[in-house]
């Protein structure tokens, strides 16, 4: 390694600032999966009959199934006997008022730049706030100027309570129990997520957030997210998590799902920075999650934005099904893999409505000895006469021990289609260094200028305050200010 | 302005500079002309601070300061520009947005306030009419696609907006049709003043009809082997560099 390459790889190696434990009791289970174990979770959250049984029938499909293993990763194996399936700080139940919630819980969004005082705002933005802990909801802002405008925003948990006509309809409608392995193990535990509706006609006033934060010691963390968006509305939604520092891997296996009806429009956006492991890949979050929306009515759209930088293993891939007919499906992503991160992400784009489009645009880059691979289908069924599709895959590589690999699938059953594809690798270099700090710039903003250069595409499709978040998440500033 | 003493430097442990001396004064134009490989552009690297170039002895006074103990941005912001012989191009990144960090990174060394995105505007767009640039360059990615005289021209570009104590322009001339040359000398006389001064590496007379040199020195195997003025490039370009690479192995 040049001098050079070792400065370069030095500087994408930012602390990992979440890393602190917050000090709290908890009602954690024992470790062990078992249906007594799922019995409990679904005591513990008071839920009616027939979602217990809809998790144990999960349960007895995933005992039948097995670990995926066609992605480009390698890892230890997950003892699932080892982990415990639900932690939830000691609080009382039903909050109404923030002053009810532990000041230490509050202490800790506080120190990740949450907001869930309503009174703080988000980058001059108001932003209504799902704080997830572990295993339960700590508290959801704004519910009161959203309910007014009819959305619901509230933990999934409630919604199965307040709402269970609708969560018996979708949940799982997208994502079935039985879709994959992980998808399996999250219905039959999930213990946690957010529940949006918006209804008919109404643009959602203001930006949703869930934010995810693994605390507890062994556990796994099992979240569901479903949003629907009625006829004609609209909503951003952005995710955000973090875990603190800890040698070993912790899983998390989240499901989310997106039902778009007809003219419907769902912006979702990810900043992912769960704990990555130690520089010689020691802990850190294997995040395998499955992520999937359904553009049901004609001229609906969903979009996927993803800022991936944290997670020891990343294997997710976020899709659309159109089924609509003039749908749009659109995946933007920036994946970061640095020292001995792995990383096996894309989407999947199934065209069956007419003259449904889609667009992703893959940015991955790599530095230390991280393998960054994109993983992508565009599939077009017969009946959708003039599917469009375009994919830009581009690697970017920092010094000569990462990798970039691209598996971009297509299968196209309509002559009509038209599939376009895209992909390039480069590496910063030397040479453009050098040509940076021969301008008087310093080594680290010329690496930043670059990288986010590259990004830029995908940072645009970012609502501003989390545009803001993922910059400096890159250790970046942004590109743009001119011109 | 610029002092250089015995200098030796090596690349990947051969020995390129082998004890070159040259003074520069300030408001002086040198010209270093000299066969391929003879090891021009490794002196203008060395001078900018390249990594993987070693000093091995000689010492480089620069505004009475050591520049060879300097990082290569601080040189940049002290007033040291290399115009590149080959520009790299950074896909991504737009010109304007480049030059905007290299002004402010400069004014910020000098403790001077930075520019903000109108002030900056007005400033290059009036630099880009200096070497005749069409602004739609200012938005592409730097040097993306350019032609070997636009990547060029860019860089008379970033010299005009930095305004550099100390210029090396290497073989900045080469691949310039005319027209450009005539541009590219017009930007660098508009300069030139009794303050800065200007290494020229260049090949062809041609360029020091436009951009007359106070000084002209012949390098060749790492080593200058004349030193004249003016009327030493036409003899070069008369007869070619045997005759003094005989007359410097004779002596
Ligand atoms: N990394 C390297 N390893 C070995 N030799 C090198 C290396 N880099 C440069 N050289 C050699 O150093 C010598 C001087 O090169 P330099 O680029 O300085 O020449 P130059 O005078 O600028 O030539 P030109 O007129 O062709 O631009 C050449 O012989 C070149 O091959
Ligand atoms: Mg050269």
């Amino acid at each position: 390694m040049t001098s050079t390459e070792k400065e370069l790889t030095s500087l994408v190696q930012r602390e990992y600032k979440e890393g602190f434990v917050t000090d709290i009791d908890a009602d954690t289970l024992p470790p062990g999966l078992n249906e007594d174990v799922i019995r409990v979770i679904s005591a513990k959250k008071d839920e009616p009959e027939f979602l217990l049984q809809w998790r144990l029938e999960a349960y007895r499909r995933w005992l039948e199934m097995k670990t995926p293993e066609w992605a480009h990763l390698h890892y230890a194996p997950i003892d699932l006997q080892d982990i415990s399936y639900y932690s939830a700080p000691k609080q009382k139940q039903l909050l109404d008022s923030l002053d009810e919630v532990d000041p230490r819980l509050l202490e800790t969004y506080e120190k990740l730049g949450i907001p869930v005082d309503e009174q703080k705002v988000l980058a001059g933005v108001k932003v209504a706030v799902d704080a997830v802990f572990d295993s339960v909801s700590v508290v959801t802002t704004f519910k009161k100027t959203l309910s007014e405008a009819g959305v619901i925003f509230c933990p999934l948990s409630e919604a199965v309570k307040d709402y269970p006509e609708l969560v018996k309809q979708y949940l799982g409608s997208i994502v079935p129990a039985s879709d994959n392995y992980y998808s399996a193990l999250n219905s039959a535990v999930f213990s946690e997520g957010s529940f949006v509706y918006i209804p008919k006609g109404v643009r959602c006033p203001m930006e949703l957030s869930t934010y995810f934060r693994i605390n507890a010691m062994n556990t796994g963390q099992f979240e569901r997210t479903l949003i629907v968006a009625d006829e004609d509305s609209y909503v951003s939604y952005l995710e955000g998590c973090t875990a603190p520092m800890r040698d070993e891997n912790q899983l998390h296996a989240a499901v989310v799902e997106l039902v778009a009806m007809k003219g419907a429009e769902i912006k979702y956006s990810t900043v992912q920075n769960w704990y990555p492991g130690d520089e010689d890949g020691k802990g850190g979050i294997y995040n395998f999650v499955t992520k999937r929306g359904a553009c049901k009515g004609e001229g609906s759209k969903i979009s996927w934005t993803q800022v991936e930088t944290g997670s020891a293993i990343t294997w997710k891939y976020p899709s659309v099904l159109l089924e609509g007919d003039d749908s749009i499906g659109e995946f933007y992503s920036v994946a970061l893999t640095n020292n001995c991160q792995q990383a096996d992400t894309g989407t999947k784009m199934v065209h069956i409505g007419k003259n449904s489009k889609s667009t992703i645009i893959s940015k991955g880059i790599s530095a230390g000895r991280g393998q960054n691979s994109y993983r992508g289908l565009v599939k077009v069924l017969k009946g959708a006469e003039n599917a469009r599709n375009y994919s830009q895959c581009d690697s970017l590589l920092m010094g000569d021990k990462c990798g970039a690999h691209t598996f971009p699938y297509m299968e196209i059953k309509n002559p009509t289609a038209v599939v376009e594809h895209e992909a390039t690798t480069s590496r910063i270099g030397e040479d453009q260094l050098f040509y940076c700090r021969q301008r008087g710039m310093s080594e680290e903003d010329a690496v930043s200028m670059i990288v986010n250069g590259f990004c830029k595409e995908v940072f645009k499709e970012l609502p501003m305050e989390f545009a803001v978040e993922a910059q400096k998440l890159l250790g970046i500033s942004l590109e743009g200010s001119v011109g | 302005m610029l002092s250089i003493k015995d200098l030796h430097a090596t690349v990947d442990g051969k020995e390129i500079l082998k004890g070159i001396n040259l003074e520069v004064n300030p408001g002086e134009i040198h010209a270093i002309m000299g066969p391929n490989g003879s090891g021009k552009s490794t002196l203008a690297s060395v001078l900018a601070g390249r990594d993987n170039y070693e000093v091995t002895s000689g010492s480089v006074t620069y505004r009475d300061q050591d520049l060879l103990d300097m990082e290569p941005e601080i040189r940049a912001r002290e007033g040291v520009f290399l115009a590149f012989q080959y520009p790299v191009e950074i896909p991504g990144v737009t010109n304007v947005y480049l030059l905007k960090a290299a002004i402010n990174a400069v004014l910020k060394h000098r403790g001077e306030e930075e520019l903000d995105a109108m002030s900056f505007l007005k400033l290059i767009k009036q630099k880009a009419a200096l070497v005749e640039m069409k602004q739609e360059f200012l938005y592409r990615s730097v040097n993306g696609g350019f032609s070997g005289g636009e990547k060029k021209r860019n860089e008379i570009l970033q010299m005009a907006l930095l305004e550099p104590h100390l210029s090396i322009l290497d073989e900045t001339d080469s691949g310039l049709d005319i027209d450009a040359l005539k541009i590219v000398a017009h930007g660098v006389n508009a300069l030139r003043n009794d303050q800065r001064s200007m290494i020229l590496v260049t090949h062809y007379q041609r360029l020091l009809d436009y951009i007359v040199p106070d000084y002209v020195h012949v390098l060749a195997g790492g080593v200058i082997i004349r030193s004249g003025d003016k009327s030493l490039a036409l003899e070069l370009e008369e007869k070619g560099y045997g005759w003094i690479e005989s007359q410097a192995d004779a002596a």
